[in-house]
């Protein structure tokens, strides 16, 4: 096991940042804490660092209890969104600073040879001697990587990594993290508020809202079956429509009525369908459909997202490929009819979903 | 157009001129003047004046004053600053509103201030003097005046680089295996070294100009409680010129060398913070 919380709280003032945490994180794995600002991820991570205490719970890091061990004996590596290269040392100096600490001290030969193999695999062999303000901010990461490495850490975590890149270095990076982590298979934990990101590097995903875990597992597992409607949410983009609206749809024409086995009929409750499980057609064929009308079509490369308004006046957001929409050769203004392929229905008191595929 | 005001290219070289010329007059010129008026009984009077027994004892004065001021806001100072910065405790605005009183208060009203806890009567004033330590009409008292009237120089040079410096790089410190010490050596004083040294420069240049706290707590006995500035003051009240002007003039040669030392740490400060 690599790394294992247990009723994680903290507290600052009256905020509580972090509200009872529980997780496993399996050894070997690349897992991503995921949230909207402000969910308590940073002061997870930062708890499991040691760089703050939590108000109760624990820490085990390798099967071992690590609660009150200070920051410097938990054997972690630890990377800042915004590098916290030491600006005054050069490349060598900084990813040989964890490797001076080591006890028993390793000898001269064996710190350069070290930090060489390290600079080979960030692929910055020829940079040992420069200044951190002489790299450029993808190079200053991947520094910030090997100085975290060259200790041999127990567990890697990562704050943010990419939060301060530009788009073209930071789909870079990850990939190489990706590809790092297959080679060597360190325990590691990243931070990141973005979805896209948790999805394309991690093995495992923990959703955070609120200092609570909303929901873990794997990437797809949790786009496909989302726990709550926080997760449904924040993992892509969705349409929220209102129960009445689905099923009064068959009061207004002679549409074929979609028709949810929803039992009891009281509010608080939502329809969640993604823009991309529903279909547009020129004509009825039978299935349950809404007429609808296009009020707005953006092209989008290989896709076109559309915006349609239903007969009660409700927006939803369709999603099509280029080709389908060239098919039915649609154009803004035009009557058509939508059906939804995949409806998910949160029942709020208890939480619950049900799962209709049409 | 309007908005911006536009210069022609004789407005804009009669603004530099009107610049230039004020800044002769105010600086320049006096500056200048007081060169003349030191020298002007030539070179050997000049150097006798510098050399007068009570000349050199109060540049003994001011000089060990200096020392022991310095030392005492480099270290205390930097510690206010770390403390400032890098820990939360109650009333702790206060007192960072509070490190810059003695920039709004009077060094007169400073010194006064302190007359009134260490003088013969001060509630710290009674106890000490029965212990036979004076403090107010002595060296001490003027050390400490000294201290007071300069406590904000370091400190105020210092939080912002260390705001600016952020605690990043040093949890990263942590987090590879580095104690508190370690830290501060390694990773946070190569950060901030020339900031306090420019925080140093200007608590060395006002502790030696430092003259209306000093009057009040010195008594300015001749000889014993006279710095630098109290003898210029007391050999202009009594008409020895030569005697001012050679001792102004070493005070302005030194305030000089600070100011150009201070200029290059300034721009050595400023290469730094832009590399990152």
């Amino acid at each position: 096991m690599g790394i294992l919380v247990r009723n994680l709280t903290k507290k600052y003032g009256d905020f509580q940042a972090v509200n009872g945490v529980t997780f496993e994180v399996p050894a070997g794995q690349l897992v991503a804490l995921l949230g909207p600002s402000g969910s308590g991820k940073s002061s997870i991570l930062r708890i499991i660092a040691g760089l703050e205490l939590a108000d109760t719970g624990s820490v085990e890091l390798t099967g071992e209890d690590a609660t009150h061990v200070p920051v410097q004996r938990r054997g972690v590596g630890f990377v800042f969104q915004h590098y916290a290269l030491f600006r005054h040392m050069t490349i060598r100096e900084n990813v040989a600073f964890g490797l001076e600490l080591r006890r028993p001290k390793p000898n001269k030969d064996e710190i350069r040879a070290r930090v060489d193999e390290l600079l080979g695999l960030v692929q910055l062999m020829g940079h040992a001697e420069r200044y951190p303000s002489q790299l450029s901010g993808g190079q200053r990461q991947r520094v910030a990587l090997a100085r975290a490495l060259a200790p041999k850490p127990k567990v890697l975590l990562l704050d943010e990594p990419f939060g301060a890149l530009d788009a073209k270095v930071r789909d870079e990076l990850r990939a190489w993290l990706r590809r790092l982590h297959d080679e060597d298979h360190m325990t590691t934990l990243f931070v990141t508020h973005d979805q896209q990101e948790a999805f394309e590097v991690a093995d495992q995903v923990i959703v955070l809202n609120h200092g609570k875990v909303e929901q873990m597992g794997p990437p797809q597992w949790l786009y496909e079956r989302p726990a709550t409607p926080f997760v449904t949410e924040f993992l892509g983009s969705v349409n929220v429509l209102n129960v009445e609206t689905v099923l009064t749809m068959d009061q207004h024409g002679d549409e074929v009525p979609l028709s949810l086995d929803l039992p009891g009929s009281e509010g608080g409750r939502a329809v969640y369908v993604r823009p991309h499980d529903l279909e547009v057609q020129r004509h009825r064929d039978g299935r349950p459909c809404w007429p609808a009308r296009i009020r707005r079509l953006t092209p989008l490369g290989g896709l076109a997202r559309l915006v349609l308004t239903l007969h009660d006046g409700t927006d939803i957001q369709v999603q099509l490929t280029r080709q389908r929409c060239l098919e039915l050769s649609l154009a803004q203004g035009d009557d058509v009819f939508v059906l939804p392929k995949d409806l998910k229905v949160f029942h709020q008191p208890g939480n619950f979903v049900e799962n209709y595929m049409i | 157009m309007v908005g911006k005001p536009r210069f022609g290219s004789l407005g804009r070289s009669l603004l530099i001129l009107a610049v230039v010329g004020w800044f002769a007059l105010l600086i320049l010129v006096p500056s200048l003047a007081l060169f003349r008026a030191a020298i002007s009984g030539g070179v050997g009077a000049f150097w006798r004046a510098l050399t007068s027994p009570e000349a050199l004892t109060s540049f003994q004065l001011t000089i060990g004053i200096t020392l022991i001021a310095t030392v005492v806001n480099t270290v205390m100072g930097l510690l206010l600053a770390l403390v400032l910065t890098r820990h939360r405790f109650p009333g702790q605005t206060f007192v960072d509103g509070l490190v810059d009183l003695p920039f709004a208060v009077s060094p007169i009203v400073a010194g006064l201030m302190l007359v009134v806890v260490y003088g013969p009567n001060g509630w710290l004033g009674i106890p000490l003097n029965a212990i036979g330590f004076q403090v107010v009409y002595a060296w001490p008292g003027m050390v400490l005046a000294t201290i007071f009237v300069t406590l904000p120089f370091v400190v105020r040079e210092v939080v912002p680089v260390l705001r600016e410096f952020g605690v990043d790089q040093e949890e990263v410190a942590y987090t590879l295996g580095a104690g508190r010490w370690r830290t501060f050596r390694k990773v946070t004083w190569p950060s901030i070294r020339w900031g306090l040294a420019y925080g140093v420069t200007l608590t060395v240049a006002r502790s030696l100009g430092e003259f209306g706290a000093l009057l009040v707590v010195s008594g300015n006995i001749l000889g014993r409680t006279q710095t630098t500035t109290l003898y210029v003051h007391d050999s202009i009240e009594s008409f020895n010129t030569e005697g001012a002007y050679a001792a102004s003039l070493a005070l302005a040669a030194v305030s000089f060398i600070l100011l150009i030392g201070m200029e290059s740490l300034r721009r050595r400060v400023a290469i730094r913070e832009g590399t990152e």
